[in-house]
């Protein structure tokens, strides 16, 4: 078995203001590659916190997070940079999109960081922008694209640079049914592959078939993961 | 990278104008002030200028500027023309005396006495007439401004332009007639008065009956003199003071620099600009940067270093900063344009550019800082936090 994402007794507490809140307390959870895993639970219990500390954009107190074989706590944050860099994509609730870039420039962000040329990367962006089918807005700036039209922009800059692990947070939540579905069924169809695992925080009942598992988490564990294959 | 920088601080515009203005602002204070500033002390010394070509002042020891006259005994001038290496020495009279126009009104005038054989330290450029013309009998050159203004003839109808005071035309100093013969132009100094010149004997008959009435005496070096050394040597023979050119011009925009309120007032307009700039640019700056963390906190997540940030933060206040001080510059230059045919003063030397060059740089780094500072700070875990 081809791990990406093996979590190990991982607790977080957040401290504000002297009152401690644990967030994550005690998770053990192994992601496969190539899986599309979703993490469901009412709100608070710690979703947000748990993917945050696997695209390695949060460090947890205790426990161990180790994704494609990494432990990022021990990474120095030069590697660490350069590991989320290479081998995480994001997408968010609200899109997250630069405003005053148009979707190609959008979509050639995470090439940049790594290092292409500009010209060579806004022509590797326009071309995923195509297999999201937005091939012909690539000029078009976020406010001029609806909401769904904007979360494509932004899965397909989550996985132009070829990620290993795309983690994405209520990826649907701000869209209406069928918008929902489409831009699930593009996450499913276009952005998961063999090499490449999603792990996506939904409370939307309504995509639920589209994981291969579900980890059901509450107050800072996971109660249950199920197979739905 | 630096690319989306740019795009980001161009792409908010109303945001990315109120820098610029707040920094176009500050640079024009920064700039304008100080010019007119340096214009003004420019015409504390106008005078010494337009006279030019004396190298040396020989004047009263306690003179503290070139309008402070405390006259010379006639005698002085003979002992300082036997100084060993004084290629010649001219008397000059300077003083204030009360011209009555042919209307009845009086007018003080500033009246130059110029050497009677040599007419040295006459007026720099001559409009009308020759300054030859003062060898006739009463004869005086007026300077245009006063000319025009103060010793113009009212107007007929009430409330119309004065008439200019033209050649030909004659006034009363002290009793004496004095025939206008020609019209100069004349440096403005800080004294409003017309300039009259005259000769030195004539000025002598026009001013009050007194003892001495030497205000300088004018000396050029014989060639190749050092001239450090001969205003030792008038200093020592004459126990008078002895004052180069450029000393004199010190030692006159010296006194009105520490007798006066203008560096003063001044200053706190440069410093009240600055800090007004320093406060809307880095304010406006600031608040721009706080309106894009979520933007550099998504680059951030995606594998952003904090120097590559912290250089594009550099590079946005480095172009608001250098559209704010090319604009602030640029209307500097144009308002003293529009300023040059004015009362004003104005003096735009390159040294200026450099000063409020490093104001605007100062406020730009401290724009920077407190933004760089904060993002530096930012947790990239806050991309989720919608
Ligand atoms: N930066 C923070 N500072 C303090 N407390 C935090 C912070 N982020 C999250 N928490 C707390 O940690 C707990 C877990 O938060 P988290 O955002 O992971 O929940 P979630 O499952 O994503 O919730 P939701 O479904 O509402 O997004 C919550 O109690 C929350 O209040
Ligand atoms: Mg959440």
């Amino acid at each position: 078995m081809n791990l990406a994402v093996r979590c190990q007794d991982l607790v977080k507490t957040y401290d504000t203001g002297g009152q401690k809140v644990t967030a994550l307390n005690g998770i053990n959870l192994e992601i496969e590659a190539g899986e599309l895993m979703m993490l469901v639970g009412p709100s608070g219990c710690g979703k947000t916190t748990l993917i945050s500390v696997m695209a390695g954009i949060l460090d947890q107190d205790d426990g161990s997070c180790e994704v494609f074989g990494e432990n990022l706590l021990n990474m120095r944050s030069r590697d660490k940079l350069n590991f989320r860099a290479r081998n995480i994509g994001f997408v968010f609730q609200a899109y997250n999109l630069l405003p005053s870039l148009n979707a190609a420039e959008n979509v050639s962000v995470p090439l940049i960081i790594n290092g292409m040329k500009r010209v060579e990367a806004e022509r590797k962006a326009i071309s995923v922008l195509e297999h999201v089918g937005l091939g012909e807005r690539w000029q078009s700036l976020p406010s001029q694209l609806s909401g769904g039209q904007q979360q494509r922009v932004a899965i397909a800059r989550a996985l132009v640079h070829s990620p290993r692990l795309i983690v994405c947070d209520e990826p649907t939540s701000a869209l209406d049914h069928e918008t929902g579905h489409n831009v699930m069924t593009l996450l499913k169809d276009v952005a998961l592959h063999k090499d490449r695992t999603l792990v996506i925080v939904t409370h939307d009942a309504r995509i639920f078939d589209f994981a291969d598992r579900i980890a059901e988490m509450d107050d800072g564990h996971i109660i249950k993961v199920k197979d739905t294959k | 990278m630096n690319h989306i920088a740019l795009k980001m601080l161009m792409g908010d515009k109303s945001k990315y104008i109120g820098i610029v203005m707040g920094l176009t602002f500050a640079s024009l204070i920064m700039t304008q002030q100080p010019a007119i500033f340096l214009g003004l002390m420019t015409r504390t010394y106008s005078f010494i200028s337009d006279v030019g070509l004396p190298d040396i002042w020989v004047m009263d020891s306690k003179v503290q500027f070139v309008d402070d006259i405390k006259p010379l005994q006639d005698t002085e001038l003979y002992r300082v023309r036997g100084i060993s290496g004084v290629e010649w020495a001219m008397p000059m009279y300077k003083g204030l005396l009360k011209a009555r126009l042919t209307d009845g009104r009086f007018q003080t005038c500033n009246v130059v006495g110029l050497d009677d054989a040599t007419l040295i330290g006459g007026p720099p450029v001559m409009l009308e007439g020759k300054i030859e013309d003062l060898r006739r009998s009463d004869s005086v050159i007026v300077d245009i401004d006063g000319a025009r203004d103060k010793l113009g003839k009212p107007s007929p109808i009430p409330g119309g332009k004065r008439i200019p005071l033209k050649v030909g035309d004659s006034l009363e100093l002290n009793d004496h007639r004095a025939i206008v013969v020609g019209i100069a132009k004349v440096s403005r100094t800080f004294q409003s008065q017309p300039v009259v010149y005259t000769t030195y004997s004539r000025a002598k008959s026009y001013a009050p009956r007194e003892r001495k009435l030497l205000s300088f005496i004018l000396v050029k070096a014989k060639k190749g003199q050092n001239l450090a050394e001969l205003t030792r040597r008038i200093r020592e023979a004459t126990g008078l003071a002895a004052y180069t050119q450029e000393e004199f011009k010190t030692l006159t925009y010296e006194y009105f620099m520490h007798n006066t309120g203008i560096p003063i007032n001044f200053g706190t307009s440069v410093l009240l600009g600055f800090i007004v700039g320093a406060a809307i640019a880095g304010q406006t700056f600031y608040n721009f940067t706080l309106g894009n963390l979520l933007q550099f906190g998504v680059l951030k997540a995606m594998g952003t270093s904090n120097w590559i940030l912290l250089r594009m933060i550099l590079l946005q206040a480095v172009l608001v900063g250098s559209i704010g001080y090319g604009l602030g510059v640029g209307l500097t230059a144009l308002f003293g344009h529009a300023m040059r045919h004015s009362i004003l003063a104005f003096r735009f030397p390159w040294q200026l550019l450099i000063f409020s060059g490093a104001g605007v740089s100062l406020i730009c780094v401290f724009a920077a800082m407190i933004s760089i500072v904060k993002v530096i700070r930012l947790e990239p875990a806050i991309v989720f936090k919608g």
